[in-house]
């Protein structure tokens, strides 16, 4: 079987990284999104770059009812099928707005969840296949400045746990992905500690190999095992009078 | 938007604090349009001077998906922020090469057609814009226009060469030429003076890359000396057998990783260099098959080697002349020479006829020099700034980082033409940059 890969929020600036390390790799890409316009320029980019197929998939994250239609229609299954689409928000709006609350939580953990339960129970079926997902440290722990993103993140972490230890036996490999600091869109504008900050073409390429390892949960870079391991240790009392 | 940081382009002169902001997709560079007053597109930066500097800097480098291809025609559609570097990457292993390319392959497609740039074949093929089929851009009221030379011709004519002034370039479809291998057969002939190596141009006018090195040190009767530097893509049997015919360039690894202390370029190690570069050829006629990259990039190799002109920076420094200016043009190098304004790589090369509205080429003689900075520079400068543009010659933009207002609007003969162009596209004219506000063309 010819090896492919299916990202679903491809538009994002990891997910366009990782396009561009697969395709490299000779791996045929599914581009799956919700900016059509966008998706079909990076399907052609891709086939120009690296000669390796590419197609654009429209995929909304949140019409939930949409997705067994957009997996079913994918021509062929995908080998690996990573989930990077994500939603930051704003945490203080979204103390007040609950309309912002919902999305950050239904983004990040209930539309990762209803697709990727279509995906693994067709490895299943198949008895072969990875799931990526790209969870993140901010669900290591709440933070005051960013717990309700960093919940959905946590549940999302959960899940794959869970995801992973279901599917051990079937062949069917999960890994969790916990980058740190990533210079993306999402984070534009803010001040990023540069040594803790990562480019999207490093996690692609650190995600490439630690799939090739069959590792179960990585955090980009390395470095943040240590610093969440610290924060982690931190007590609560301590801990909750902290405003970070 | 981005956050602030220092940007300065490739001769590190002007150095702002300015955000830079990116975009992928054309609702975010709309939004950028609706927001700011004044904006100015930003390529890879290896303009020298402040071309792409400005109030609300628009990088492209994420706006660069190729878009089509056609390899059997020679067809490359693609995003502006694509580099010259990536679609090297992509055609030559299918046979073709890109038609007109600047001394470095890490210029964006946008970069290279809002400056027009030459190459070494300038003579026969003419500037970049010449082998754009049709682009789209973006101007100040969110339009996007497509344009080829026939389709809203004025402002495709305005675009190529335009300095970013006439809007963002969003997307490029370019004509390639094709080539039976990635080397290149080159002829380098050395001139013991100035005339005869002037001679040698019009002997050997038709090749179809040629370029020369000057030693603008050297006086008296070897005043001017060089070594003329011709090729044409080599055909199949000229390259050894066992290599890969059409093989791509490899990436540089070599950083400068810090400014070289300025004494390390100093007057003395400049003119030791001349003479060396001068007698490294023993032969006066030496032949040989060398791949693309070390013809057409020498200096890619290493990256920032900018850093090697030190804190204070140099300036770049290029005109053109008439080609019946010839007497003014030793002139010129003689005053070069006689004040020892050293330069380590001076280039010499005959150009064809002008292309765009602003294009800087013309029919002439063309000299670029690399001069590293003293505080006695400037009015030197502005001295050869007057004889040259009194002359009828005039300067590259893209490499300009000082010059006076009243310079360009005499040189620049067709500038009320580009202004009126500008203005009919962009009411109320969005796109402004350091340079177009000190050389007058917008406010
Ligand atoms: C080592 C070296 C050798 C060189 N050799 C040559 C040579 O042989 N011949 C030659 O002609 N030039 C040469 N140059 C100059 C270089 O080719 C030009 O300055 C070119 O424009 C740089 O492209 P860039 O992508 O870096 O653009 P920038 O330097 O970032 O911008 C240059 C200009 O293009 C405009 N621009 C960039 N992108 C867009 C866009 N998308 N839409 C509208 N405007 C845009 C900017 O506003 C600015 O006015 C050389 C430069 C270096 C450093
Ligand atoms: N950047 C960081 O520092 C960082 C750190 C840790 C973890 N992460 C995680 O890494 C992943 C990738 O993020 P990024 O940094 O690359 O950010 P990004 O470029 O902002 O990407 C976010 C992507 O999610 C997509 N998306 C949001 N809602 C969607 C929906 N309903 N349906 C389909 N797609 C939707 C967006 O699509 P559109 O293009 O259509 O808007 C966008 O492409 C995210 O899961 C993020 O949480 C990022």
């Amino acid at each position: 079987m010819k090896k492919s890969i299916l990202i679903l929020g491809a538009t994002s600036d990891i997910g366009k990284a990782l396009a561009k390390r697969y395709a490299a790799e000779g791996w045929g890409i599914f581009l799956a999104g919700r900016d059509r316009d966008q998706l079909d320029r990076l399907a052609s980019d891709i086939k120009i770059r690296y000669n390796v197929p590419a197609d654009a998939h429209y995929f909304d994250a949140l019409a939930y009812d949409s997705h067994k239609d957009f997996w079913k229609n994918l021509q062929d299954l995908p080998s690996v099928t990573v989930s990077v689409f994500g939603y930051l928000g704003e945490q203080e709006t979204a103390e007040e707005d609950w309309e912002m609350c919902q999305r950050i939580l239904d983004t990040n953990y209930t539309a990762a969840v209803s697709i990727l339960n279509l995906v693994s129970n067709s490895y299943l079926e198949r008895g072969q296949g990875v799931i990526i997902g790209i969870s993140s440290v901010a669900g290591d722990r709440g933070r005051s400045s960013n717990y309700l993103y960093g919940s959905s993140k946590a549940a999302f972490t959960a899940y794959l746990s869970g995801l992973r230890a279901r599917m051990f036996a079937k062949n069917v490999h999960v890994m969790t992905v916990k980058p740190g600091f990533v210079m993306t869109k999402m984070t534009a504008g803010m001040d990023l500690p540069p040594l803790l900050t990562a480019k999207p073409g490093a996690v692609a390429n650190v995600i490439f190999k630690a799939m090739k390892k069959k590792k179960n949960v990585i955090y980009v870079e390395g470095k943040w095992r240590w610093i969440m391991l610290i924060i982690k240790l931190i007590p609560e009392t301590i801990f909750k009078r902290l405003k970070f | 938007m981005g956050k602030r940081k220092e940007i300065s382009n490739w001769g590190r002169y002007p150095r702002i604090e300015k955000k830079e902001s990116l975009f992928d997709n054309i609702p975010v560079l709309d939004g950028f349009l609706s927001d700011a007053d004044t904006l100015i597109a930003r390529g890879m930066g290896r303009c020298y001077g402040d071309s792409s500097l400005g109030e609300n800097i628009i990088n492209t480098a994420s706006f660069n998906r190729f878009l089509a291809f056609d390899d059997k025609e020679g067809v490359i559609e693609c995003e502006s922020g694509v580099t010259l570097d990536e679609i090297l990457q992509v055609v030559v292993p299918k046979g073709w090469f890109i038609p007109v390319t600047p001394g470095t392959k890490f210029v964006t497609v946008g970069g290279a057609i809002a400056s027009d740039i030459h190459g070494k074949n300038h003579h026969i093929d003419g500037s970049f814009s010449r082998h754009v089929l049709s682009l789209q851009i973006k101007c100040s009221d969110g339009t996007t226009y497509h344009c080829t030379p026939t389709d809203h011709a004025d402002l495709f004519s305005a675009t190529c060469g335009g300095m970013g002034l006439t809007g963002i370039i969003l997307s490029a479809k370019i004509r390639l030429k094709k080539i039976a291998t990635a080397y290149i057969r080159q002829k380098q002939l050395k001139a013991p003076s100035l005339d005869k190596l002037l001679e040698l141009f019009n002997i050997y006018q038709d090749y179809t890359y040629s370029v020369a090195w000057v030693d603008c040190l050297s006086k008296g009767k070897s005043f001017g000396r060089g070594i003329l530097m011709l090729g044409e893509h080599a055909e199949e049997q000229e390259v050894k057998p066992g290599v890969d015919t059409l093989k791509v360039h490899k990436t540089p690894k070599f950083n400068i990783p810090f400014n070289f202390p300025s004494l390390v370029l100093n007057k003395l190690t400049i003119r030791l260099f001349n003479t060396l570069y001068y007698l490294k050829n023993l032969r006066e006629e030496q032949d040989s098959v060398v791949h693309y990259d070390g013809f057409f990039y020498p200096l890619d190799n290493i990256n920032n080697w900018n850093r090697m002109y030190g804190k204070r920076g140099f300036f770049q420094y290029q005109f053109v002349l008439p080609l019946d200016k010839l007497d003014l043009l030793k002139e010129v190098m003689l005053l070069i020479a006689k004040n020892n304004k050293a330069s380590f790589l001076s280039v010499l090369k005959v150009f064809g006829e002008q292309d765009g509205v602003l294009s800087f080429p013309m029919k002439g003689y063309t000299l670029a020099l690399d001069i590293p900075y003293d505080p006695h520079l400037d009015q030197f400068l502005d001295q050869l700034d007057l004889m040259i543009s009194e002359g009828g010659g005039r300067f590259y933009l893209a490499k300009d980082a000082r010059m006076k207002k009243e310079t360009f609007w005499q040189t620049y003969q067709q500038a009320d033409k580009f202004l009126e162009i500008v203005n009919k596209y962009n009411p109320g004219s969005s796109f402004s940059s350091l340079q177009s506000q000190r050389l007058g063309i917008t406010s």
